[in-house]
């Protein structure tokens, strides 16, 4: 499953990224790692892009992004 | 080398209060340039302790330090190349794990380092307890806790950073233990040895790590600087490759992996665990604000608030800040030499031009004052973001960005903007694709210079359909915006650089009064500077333009020789009247000329009897001569003068007019006006409306200005409106509707121009914003007023109907895939 299925409200285990170079690093300078424990907080008005909660911050992120998410749900 | 000042830089994650502290240490002594090369903001500051100067340098809040975006290359060059003394490393107490993030990567560039563990306050609120001792201990440099807002702790933060400054063998901050890839680096690290002197500039460790992780800054570096720089990237990619079949994970990943758990470790040990978590007030204000319905109510409130105190209130304020300008203008006047019956002085007609060109743009400050102030305010609020993260599904389907709303709005997405301030503000676009488009489509939204022609044209030819045509000319801007940028998107702009929209929503802030305000002083301050210089120059060029190269010899002699036949018939008349001998000359006639203009001025602001007997006492006691021509009462011979003066004082008029005229017609501009004219033809554009247009280059209130101008007045107060209706009888509803809707693609004016370089750093996207605009605006000209003739259609109908075409295109482009997939 990847991050962009996820509905507001649920959480989920980062598995995978499988995104390199440029939203790779991104994502893992925003702190997005495997083994870290996130949860969608909502999707925006016209539904992208999404808000996930990490480590007590918020991050706005598309769900053509979040496609490179892989996450387990518990 | 290195004067007597050190040299000191604040480096920060966004939203670390890193600016709050560059303000605090160096007060009013800033200066703003711009790093070589990137459309980059370098501040630069000072300040005093113990009678030694430090220089500070506040670096771009970055969340790394890679090479993915000029704001962290910038950062890490400035701190490898320019060596300061002092790092000073300001971290979110409330956000500690992600800050140390970053505090790892500055340590590994081993540069002295002081920590500034800001926001304690906000960390505290949260129950997060940091021990600074026991952070400092373990990472093995000073570290100083503050609530810099307040200025709590700015004593102890000076006095570290100026001992860390004098230190001369600065303490090694610990490093991290990357585990199974330290042998990796080490065997890098050997065969970096083979050239020292690249080992003297970069820390090798640090290259390494780099390379590691396949950073392409740095990978330059090497292939430029070792000996055998090629074969050792080769190595490297092979490397990176054993790295990840031996441990299953990509080496960056390993890398930042590495980086939080020993963040986490260091949390750990010197902070108290949280008795429970509680939800942030932030997240309670976005369950309104990202609200589904709520969200886009708050928004449009708060745009609509940013208009109408801006642009609305913001025009009341001009009301009392007018005067003053027209005392620069009347000041001007009365210094300049005065004019004669039909010669007005070249300097004189200059240095009104002048002023004139200056006010119209001064005059726009009160709205800027107020909308920077305002734009200040939602920036440290932190509601920009959520901007974005309402409306990046409708930007990003045309090429542009949540980003781009704020530049939108402040544009003119309906009516009533400006393009200085709204490419100004796409600083903060972080993806220089949408960045660009953003810079480049702003132009065409509908800026507040725009409105009188579209008033103009409105209330001649639209005259039974304002309502209609005011919300077609309104919104059709964005209809031809959002197709157009996605066209540039995937055209011209396809192989930019683009980044993730990966964003932080940081916690809400209560901005301070003192930094809204500084900050829209300052903004206002370099909006003076940069524009009033470059709008003057244009204003002596088009002044050039318009009066020369002036009248010929032959027509001089002609206005000259009118001129003569005037004043003799008006001799002729008060000949043996006891007014002869006080208008004995030109002088006394052009000072009654004078006379009789401030006295109606006085006249005007007059509301009772009794003032007026006033203004008629103050006027008689002035001069007792002219008094009397100008209110006869029953003398019967000054009503003779009064009547021959009145007839002289139209025929001058009229002759002034008839020179203005001539003279534009035969000027520069005129005669560009007139070889473009074959080309306009199809647009149904005359040379009139071409000089017009050329003049509104400079600023697009001037269009309208040139227009009354060219347009006589044959009658006393007859409004531009019937003067144009009557002279240019062919016009019809299509001719204004091509007009208006090339006035909305119109290329950007001249301080637009300007803005337009700053911020996309190049002469070369300045020069295509001029030129597109054009092609695009002339052919949209030809297609309504061509097309339009050949299918017979009136004003109206041809509106609607490219109204429907440009929504049709809007859909389509709407629906046209964007590029942008990340690799695997």
């Amino acid at each position: 499953m990847t991050l962009d299925q996820l509905k507001p409200g649920s959480k989920g285990r980062v598995k995978h990224l499988s995104a390199r170079d440029k939203l790779g690093q991104r994502l893992l300078d925003m702190g997005v790692y495997p083994g870290l424990t996130l949860k969608v907080v909502r999707n925006a008005p016209l539904e992208d892009p999404m808000e996930v909660e990490l480590d007590g911050c918020f991050v706005s992120l598309r769900h053509s992004e979040a496609r490179y998410i892989e996450v387990d749900v518990p | 080398m290195k004067s007597n000042r050190d040299l000191i830089a604040l480096a920060g994650q966004p939203n670390s209060g890193k600016s709050t502290v560059f303000n605090v240490l160096t007060g009013a002594s800033q200066h703003v340039a711009n790093y070589p090369g990137v459309t980059v903001d370098k501040m630069t500051g000072l300040f005093k302790h113990n009678g030694k100067d430090y220089e500070v340098v506040d670096l771009p809040g970055t969340y790394s330090l890679t090479s993915y975006s000029p704001e962290e290359r910038v950062s890490r060059d400035f701190i490898l190349h320019e060596g300061p003394s002092v790092v000073i490393n300001v971290l979110d107490a409330s956000n500690l794990k992600r800050s140390l993030y970053l505090t790892f990567q500055l340590s590994e560039m081993e540069t002295p380092l002081v920590l500034d563990l800001n926001m304690m306050d906000v960390a505290e609120n949260r129950d997060i307890h940091i021990d600074p001792q026991t952070l400092g201990k373990r990472l093995g440099v000073p570290v100083v806790p503050t609530v810099i807002k307040s200025g709590k702790g700015k004593k102890d933060l000076i006095e570290a950073i100026t001992a860390a400054a004098k230190t001369e063998k600065p303490v090694r901050a610990a490093h991290i233990d990357y585990e199974e890839m330290e042998p990796f680096f080490r065997e890098i690290e050997t065969k970096l040895s083979a050239a020292p002197d690249l080992c003297e500039s970069y820390p090798p460790r640090w290259l390494a790590i780099k390379l590691m992780e396949e950073d392409q800054g740095v990978q330059e570096v090497i292939r430029k600087r070792h000996p055998a720089g090629e074969p050792l990237v080769e190595f490297v990619a092979g490397q990176r490759e054993a790295f990840e079949r031996q441990a299953d994970i990509a080496p960056e990943m390993h890398i930042a992996h590495r980086r939080y758990e020993a963040a986490d470790q260091i949390i750990k040990a010197c902070v108290q665990p949280r008795s429970e978590t509680v939800v942030p007030l932030s997240d309670k204000i976005d369950r309104f604000v990202c609200h589904r319905f709520l969200g886009p109510a708050v928004l449009v409130g708060v745009i609509w608030a940013l208009y109408y105190l801006s642009i609305v209130q913001g025009y009341n304020v001009t009301n009392y800040t007018w005067p003053i300008l027209a005392k620069l203008r009347s000041l001007t006047e009365a210094v300049m030499p005065s004019p004669g019956f039909i010669e007005i002085p070249l300097i004189r007609s200059f240095a009104l031009w002048f002023v004139d060109s200056i006010n119209a743009l001064l005059n726009y400050i009160p709205i800027f004052f107020i909308l920077f102030g305002l734009i200040a305010i939602l920036e440290d609020s932190g509601y920009m973001p959520r901007m974005a993260f309402l409306m990046d599904r409708l930007f990003s389907r045309f090429g542009l960005h949540g980003q781009s709303t704020l530049p939108m709005v402040l544009g003119g997405i309906y009516v009533g903007g400006c393009a200085v301030p709204g490419v100004m503000s796409c600083k903060g676009i972080p993806d220089e694709r949408s960045r660009l488009a953003t810079i480049l489509i702003i132009p065409m939204l509908n800026c507040l210079a725009k409105v009188p022609l579209y008033v103009l044209m409105i209330n001649i030819y639209f005259a039974d359909h304002k309502g209609l045509a005011m919300f077609f000319i309104s919104t059709i801007s964005l209809l031809v915006v959002l197709p157009v940028s996605k066209a540039l998107t995937l055209t011209v702009l396809r192989k930019k650089e683009t980044a993730p929209f990966v964003m932080e929503m940081p916690p809400y802030h209560i901005p301070t009064v003192r930094g809204v305000l500084k900050r829209a002083v300052e903004r206002v301050g370099l909006f003076i500077k940069k524009i009033t210089t470059i709008v003057a120059a244009v204003a002596v060029i088009i002044f050039v333009l318009l009066q020369f190269p002036g009248l010929s010899e032959e027509r001089a002699a002609h206005f000259e020789s009118q001129k003569g036949k005037a004043l003799s018939a008006f001799y002729k008349k008060i000949q043996g009247t006891a007014y002869a001998e006080p208008l004995r000359d030109e002088n006394r006639l052009m000072a009654l000329i004078t006379y009789w203009g401030d006295y109606n001025t006085a006249r005007m602001s007059v509301k009772d009897k009794e003032a007026m007997a006033a203004v008629n006492e103050q006027f008689e006691s002035r001069d007792k001569d002219l008094f009397a021509i100008v209110r006869p009462g029953r003398d019967r011979e000054a009503k003779k003068v009064n009547r021959a003066f009145k007839n002289l004082f139209r025929t001058r008029k009229g002759l002034l007019r008839d020179m203005r005229k001539e003279r534009i017609n035969s000027s520069f501009l005129g005669k560009l006006g007139r070889w473009l004219e074959p080309a306009t033809r199809a647009a149904g554009f005359n040379w009139r409306v071409n000089v017009a247009l050329l003049s509104a280059f400079a600023a697009k209130e001037s269009s309208v200005a040139t227009l009354g101008a060219l347009y006589q007045q044959e009658e006393e107060k007859e409004t531009l409106e019937t003067r144009m209706a009557r002279e240019e009888a062919g016009f019809t509803p299509l001719h204004a509707l091509a007009l208006m809707l090339f006035m909305v693609l119109y290329p950007p004016c001249l301080a637009t121009t300007l803005a337009v370089k700053i911020q996309s750093g190049s002469i070369r996207w300045m020069l295509f914003s001029m030129a597109y605009p054009m092609v695009l605006g002339l052919g949209v000209a030809i297609l309504v007023f061509s097309g339009g003739s050949a299918l017979r259609l009136s004003g109206l109908q041809a509106m609607v109907g490219f109204y429907g075409l440009a929504l049709a295109l809007t859909v389509f482009m709407g629906v046209v895939k964007n590029q942008n997939e990340y690799t695997r």
